[in-house]
């Protein structure tokens, strides 16, 4: 035991490092420093936006999509982004808090993108995940279904799903299900 | 496996008095060999007598034998922390517990049987988290051993280790001896907080849990996990038959269980069991009980090695054994080199001095011009507090009202701060705050906290 320590009092000199200063306070967790990290390198388009309900909290906050371009044009998507502090070795819980008509996004909100799950790599970072969500609104993707209808529809009749996208923008029903207006 | 299977050994006579018990292992450790490092050897009485206190992670298939292998070893004071009971399909490994003991706190069952069993050691056992613990606890131990089954907690060990390390005081150096197993493979490695790769340096060895798609679960299941996962994590956030779901509650393993079965039914999928259930939400790991004892006896000859210094230990030079019984037997021993961008140890925090009395704004302009930093457009957050983000934009105006107050109003003199910029790439700095000057509170028209 002695002996490594001499070898870490070695490495220290070496490296000209600091002591440690006498009395421990607060430390920054790894995931809270590599979510700052995350944070502050994103490049957010005009048609997304953050909330933060706590900026003390940078673990929990909203993200807001308004696609300009595409079938779901001229909506307001609310997502929650809830990260834990094994972050970035578990990926953020995303969930839509609206009912909305979507294959890849089911009636409670969970989001079928890949990297959100099975592909999910502690390398991607947060800016990944905004940009996969903003590419479900722009291409909506039938082999992922995660509302089977949807998907179907989008699969068989494509004009059909668009016009079932607007009604269900506008909060109208789609075979019995009523969505939630989402029309900016 | 039918056939009774032969075992063949010496056994010898049962040594009566307390000198003959411990005559080999003293053996081992007060006569030097070819690779023994005279700087640190002592043979002496008191060396042996004065074995140090250890503390061990886990009372479950590895930490029964290590607990076993640490008092058969010499060991006198031990720790165990735990926070499980004992389960009846634990009987089969954890073989410190017997049928009576179920329901217990493992980490007392435990102790007091290696207790009874090996006179003169004395085992403390914790029934909690290890996370329940302080620095104040773990400083009184030399030396670390973890059994644990879970990442998360090898990870806030590792860290907590890492924070001790004090250069002013050696005894809050402890080393770190991690054991694993899953199935027939398993690792065992030795880490010096802060001098040697972590926990967290070597998180890529795990291979992280195998997900299925959501949009599988929800529309083609396959096989019966994916009904047990569809009922885990749809099925239960849709009708939230319990407020939270506790996989120790057998009501909601069953509710969880019921579901799965009708689904499978559904897609004429069959192996939806109760227990496979169980197995699936609490990513139970096949465990076998001989590699356990293969890994937990490779910690614990390692432990015995830093302690009493007889042979050199894992740890500096090589610091990972790998052992995989898959197929056939394959071991490897190597380095694994310390990670420069560890969030953990490859990045500890500097110390950086700061009048209190400077605003926020000034503090961030100062970043700039300080050769250690020299940062454009540093963000600044503090545990539990966002001191000023550059980005995104509704963070940036959220705490934009920060930049005018004091420092000494934001942070308290010792606490960390982490500092990312997109111009430093991968890199990302801690500073400790060492305030220069006596905090001066602003007046009463200034602003209150």
């Amino acid at each position: 035991m002695l002996k490594i320590w001499s070898m870490k009092q070695k490495q220290q000199q070496d490296a000209n490092a600091d002591a440690a200063a006498g009395t421990r306070k607060k430390k920054v967790t790894a995931a809270q420093l590599r979510v700052q990290k995350d944070l502050s390198e994103l490049a957010l388009p005009s048609t997304m936006k953050t909330e933060f309900p706590d900026p003390d909290d940078i673990l929990y906050f909203n993200l807001t999509i308004e696609p300009d371009e595409g079938m779901y044009k001229g909506g307001r998507f609310h997502f929650t982004f809830a990260i834990s502090q094994n972050f970035p070795h578990e990926a953020p819980k995303v969930k839509c808090t609206q009912k909305i008509y979507h294959p890849n996004i089911d009636l409670e909100g969970n989001v079928c993108l890949n990297i959100l799950r099975e592909d999910w790599k502690p390398v991607l970072n947060l800016n990944a995940i905004i940009v996969g969500l903003q590419f479900l609104f722009l291409e909506p993707n039938a082999s992922d279904p995660l509302n089977k209808e949807a998907a179907e529809d989008l699969r068989s009749n494509r004009e059909g799903f668009k016009r079932n996208v607007r009604s269900s923008m506008g909060g109208g029903t789609v075979k019995n299900q009523t969505f939630e207006r989402v029309l900016k | 496996m039918s056939q009774p299977v032969m075992v063949s050994g010496t056994i010898l006579a049962p040594s009566s008095t307390m000198a003959t018990r411990w005559q080999y292992l003293d053996n081992v450790r007060r006569n030097s060999g070819p690779f023994t490092d005279p700087d640190v050897f002592d043979a002496s009485e008191a060396a042996a007598t004065n074995m140090e206190q250890i503390n061990v992670f886990g009372a479950g298939g590895l930490g029964c034998e290590i607990l076993k292998n640490l008092a058969l070893s010499g060991f006198k004071k031990i720790h165990v922390i735990d926070m499980d009971t004992i389960d009846v399909s634990n009987l089969n490994r954890q073989f410190l517990f017997r049928q009576s003991d179920v329901g217990e706190s493992k980490a007392e069952v435990a102790a007091k049987f290696v207790e009874k069993r090996v006179k003169g050691v004395s085992i403390t056992p914790h029934n909690c988290k290890i996370q329940d613990k302080d620095e104040d606890f773990y400083m009184q131990f030399t030396l670390v051993i973890c059994g644990l089954d879970s990442i998360e907690a090898r990870r806030w060990i590792n860290s907590t280790l890492v924070d001790l390390v004090d250069m002013n005081n050696p005894d809050s150096f402890k080393p770190l001896i991690d054991g694993g197993t899953e199935g027939f493979k398993g690792q065992s490695r030795v880490i010096y907080p802060t001098m040697t790769s972590c926990i967290e340096c070597q998180l890529d060895m795990h291979a992280p849990r195998a997900a299925v798609p959501l949009c599988t679960l929800a529309t083609i299941p396959r096989q019966p996990e994916h009904c047990i996962e569809w009922a885990h994590i749809m099925a239960w956030e849709q009708e939230k038959p319990f407020p939270k779901l506790d996989n120790d509650d057998p009501e909601h393993i069953t509710w969880l269980y019921k579901k799965a079965l009708a689904r499978a039914a559904e897609f004429n999928i069959t192996g939806v069991t109760y227990s496979l259930t169980q197995g699936v939400v609490k990513n139970i790991i096949p465990a076998i009980a001989s590699t356990n004892a293969i890994i937990a006896a490779s910690c614990c000859n390692e432990a015995f090695k830093i302690a009493t210094n007889a042979n050199p230990a894992l740890g500096g030079e090589e610091n990972y054994m790998m052992y995989s019984g898959n197929d056939s037997i394959y071991t490897y021993t190597f380095k694994h080199e310390k990670k420069d961008d560890c969030p953990v140890c490859g990045n500890m925090a500097k110390n950086l001095d700061v009048d209190p009395n400077l605003t926020l704004q000034e503090f961030i302009e100062s970043l700039a011009a300080r050769p250690e930093a020299q940062l454009k457009k540093p963000s600044i957050r503090a545990e539990g507090r966002t001191l000023y983000m550059q980005s995104p934009e509704s963070l940036r105006l959220q705490t934009a009202p920060n930049l005018e107050k004091k420092v000494g109003d934001l942070v308290g003199n010792g606490d960390e701060i982490g500092v990312t910029d997109p111009s430093l790439g991968r890199v990302d700095f801690k500073f400790r705050l060492k305030f220069t000057s006596e905090f001066v509170k602003a007046e009463t028209n200034g602003h209150a906290k």
